[in-house]
């Protein structure tokens, strides 16, 4: 049983505020995605919960209990880094049964030889115990640094960006093994990263921030389609949503520099009434535009970027500039003249001076 | 329109082989990219046309013409690296000019040919500043300026954007593009992105351990992979493969891509174009796109549980479990509303690779 709480929390580092004001809850068995930039605070928050940092205000509390003056020895936490932290010189063996071994712990040779087969056939690295570290690939040993913190079955995984140095093919392969683990332990997992995709492929739920606020906390369907505010609206997706300046006209989006009026209809009418000439911002999904030859816009594609199932299209309409997910048998070409129009039941209002969603109010 | 050719061409270092046979012809104009994981034999490639790595077996022509004897600088290539080496005393003007300079060209013609690229680059204002005064997007166009500016018979690039960062690396691909529509000269560029070199290419080179797997287009690389390693090298998520086999029902033929599952139907006609194959050491191969999938029976569908979502937004990744194996669809987004619901899957037999498991080579069968 393991939930985390953290009550206001602020971090000052020097002239630096770190965190302000956080209140973040991690449910029991959840899968939780702190997801923000460099600097955002995410390592911050994950240090002062695994016992590394203390908060400057507010509290921390594992299962209700106030944990501010524990060690992170004692808080039972398990980290995993960026960088492996192997013993090179061991076997992988070696280096699973190692926080078995501490004198503290007292598990039993049999338990500990036990453990780490199930960790290993878990992890599918039963080949390369008798292997010294230093011949695995960086994928093998991300794997083993996560054997090594699960082996001692610890009530919390903090992870700080596992992922971020293997090569692509590696972090999607890893991707399913790392959130297949978690449910087959149920385990409660707090995760940082910078990447989006890892963010909404694995999370329960996402916490995005932004220079050391949360900014909104959700489902990666909540964050994807119900975006508080312009920031978050950029901060998933691939490519992000486009964010257009216009207002309302006559019952129309008119999009700014874009010599294009669109309809506007479905669930955004509520808003469309209210804010008939007010400055706005538009935010339209990139699968949410189709080249269509009656569509209301106009623009010449400018770039073409094929990923085999579908192609994101750079289009210029007008001085504007924004992008289309369309299917890959769409036959384009660059320069070419298109038409296309949205789904008017998708596109998103932001209040231009805020930033903030019409509909979340 | 510089033609360039590799006939028989192989490279050892010392008892490592790096390239192995390699045969290419690349037409005037073209953009061809060399895609592959570091240690391919990519790069030696490229430097091998260059002229700045010797071959020890083969023929490199241009325009029809051997060119192992000439010196690099005699083959009127221009390069451009992943680092930029720019001059770090001289001006970007002066950068883009240099190797105009030892040509003897007149002041004059230097300055037309210098603020031509320059406008075409885009760096028009940065003329005057020193290459520590540059953004890395801009050092890296500034070294493309000095590649292009003497208008040499093909660029050769070596992953010249590998170092950017994904906005900028987005915004380069594209200006790169754009650029070889309009200066057309016939290109050699080397990544080991996928999507950088479907986008850019109008043929790709694929290369593993020195040994050219495939040349096409980004369409024919991506839809027909002539090699299980191509089929799992292009295209993100990965390809399912599983070793396959097949039973034949009479009506139908049953494909299990896994030994426990139900297996998936196909038709008759698989069993033809098998020709015998399907007896042992067959893969099955299906990109996520490939895998239907039906929330209520249907047709031809068999019931499947769903273990993972990966919701990506605007769709979802689902793993579906079949007997002990996983197959991956991709679906539209929130289709399978949670793991452990069981919805209907099937194979789209049109979107289905066979291999053969040994030799790894696809067996070419479009149903």
């Amino acid at each position: 049983m393991s939930h985390i709480e953290l009550r206001n929390v602020t971090k000052v580092f020097g002239a630096k505020t770190a965190l302000k004001n956080l209140d973040l809850q991690v449910e029991d068995g959840q899968f939780f995605v702190l997801l923000g930039e460099t600097g955002a605070g995410k390592t911050t928050t994950l240090r002062i919960v695994a016992g590394l940092d203390k908060p400057t205000e507010g509290t921390m509390l594992i299962d209700g209990v106030d944990v501010g003056e524990w060690g992170a020895a004692e808080r039972d936490v398990a980290l995993v880094l960026q960088q492996y932290s192997l013993y090179p010189r061991y076997t992988v063996r070696e280096n699973l049964e190692f926080p078995l071994k501490s004198k503290i712990r007292r598990v039993e040779r049999d338990e500990i030889a036990a453990r780490v087969e199930r960790v290993a056939r878990t992890l599918r690295i039963e080949h390369l115990l008798d292997r010294k570290t230093d011949r695995l690939s960086g994928g093998e040993m991300q794997r083993v640094s996560i054997g090594r913190a699960i082996v001692r079955k610890p009530r919390v995984f903090l992870m700080d960006e596992p992922l971020s140095a293997l090569d692509a093919k590696l972090r999607e392969a890893l991707r399913t093994e790392l959130k297949n683990l978690q449910m087959e332990l149920g385990a409660t997992f707090l995760f940082v990263t910078h990447d989006q995709i890892e963010a909404m492929s694995m999370g329960d739920r996402i916490g995005v921030l932004n220079g050391g606020r949360l900014v909104q906390t959700g489902t990666p369907y909540e964050i994807y389609n119900r975006p508080h505010n312009t920031f978050v609206a950029r901060a998933v997706g691939s490519p992000p949503m486009n964010l257009l300046d216009g207002d309302i006209a006559d019952g129309q989006a008119v999009v700014a520099r874009s010599g294009t009026g669109f309809t506007v209809s479905g669930r955004v009418s509520a808003q469309v009434n209210g804010s008939a000439g007010k400055p706005l911002i538009f935010g339209i999904r990139p699968e949410d535009i189709r080249l269509e030859s009656g569509g209301p816009g106009e623009a010449t594609i400018h770039d073409i970027e094929d990923h085999g199932v579908e192609k994101i299209l750079t289009l210029r309409a007008g001085e504007t500039t924004l992008k289309a997910t369309v299917p890959a048998r769409e036959r384009v070409r660059i320069e070419e003249v298109v038409r296309f129009g949205w789904d008017a039941d998708k596109v998103v209002l932001f209040d231009r001076a805020s930033g903030r969603n019409l509909a979340v109010g | 329109m510089t033609h360039i050719e590799l006939r028989g061409v192989q490279k050892w270092f010392g008892s490592v082989q790096v390239i192995k046979d390699m045969n290419l012809e690349i037409a005037g104009n073209e953009f061809i990219v060399m895609l592959g994981q570091s240690g391919c034999g990519k790069t030696t490639t490229l430097r091998a046309v260059a002229g700045l790595e010797t071959i020890d077996e083969g023929d490199i022509l241009i325009d029809g013409k051997p060119v192992q004897h000439l010196k690099a600088s005699d083959r009127d290539i221009a390069m451009v690296f992943q680092s930029f080496s720019l001059y770090p005393h001289m001006t970007v003007y002066e950068n883009v000019a240099f190797p105009l300079r030892a040509t003897g060209m007149s002041r004059a013609d230097i300055d037309t040919s210098v603020r031509e690229v320059a406008r075409v680059l885009r760096i028009t204002d940065l003329l005057d500043r020193k290459p520590s005064a540059l953004s890395g997007g801009d050092m890296q166009r500034v070294a493309i300026g000095r590649a292009l500016v003497r208008k040499p018979k093909a660029m050769l690039m070596d992953e010249p954007i590998g170092a950017l960062d994904a906005k900028l690396r987005e915004q380069m691909r594209a200006e790169i593009k754009r650029l070889h529509m309009k200066q057309g000269s016939t290109t050699i560029y080397v990544t080991h992105d996928q999507v950088e070199a479907m986008s850019l290419a109008d043929r790709i080179v694929i290369m593993h351990e020195g040994v050219l797997q495939q040349v096409g287009t980004p369409d024919e690389v991506y839809a027909r992979p002539q090699s299980l390693f191509v089929a799992q090298f292009v295209g993100s998520p990965v390809m399912n493969v599983s070793e396959a086999t097949l039973k034949d029902e009479g009506g139908a033929v049953r494909v299990h891509y896994d030994p426990g599952d139900a297996g998936f139907e196909f038709p008759r006609e698989l069993l033809g174009k098998l020709n015998g194959h399907g007896a042992g050491g067959l893969s099955l191969g299906i990109r996520p796109e490939g895998v239907l999938v039906s929330r209520e029976p249907q047709a031809g569908y068999v019931p499947v549980e769903a273990h993972i979502i990966e919701p990506l937004g605007s769709h979802d990744i689902v793993d579906l479990k079949v007997g002990e194996g996983m197959l991956r669809a991709r679906t539209p987004a929130g289709f399978v509303p949670r793991p452990g619901e069981v919805v209907h899957a099937r194979i789209d037999p049109a979107q289905a690779h066979f291999f053969d498991t040994g030799s790894g080579k696809s067996l070419g069968i479009r149903l």
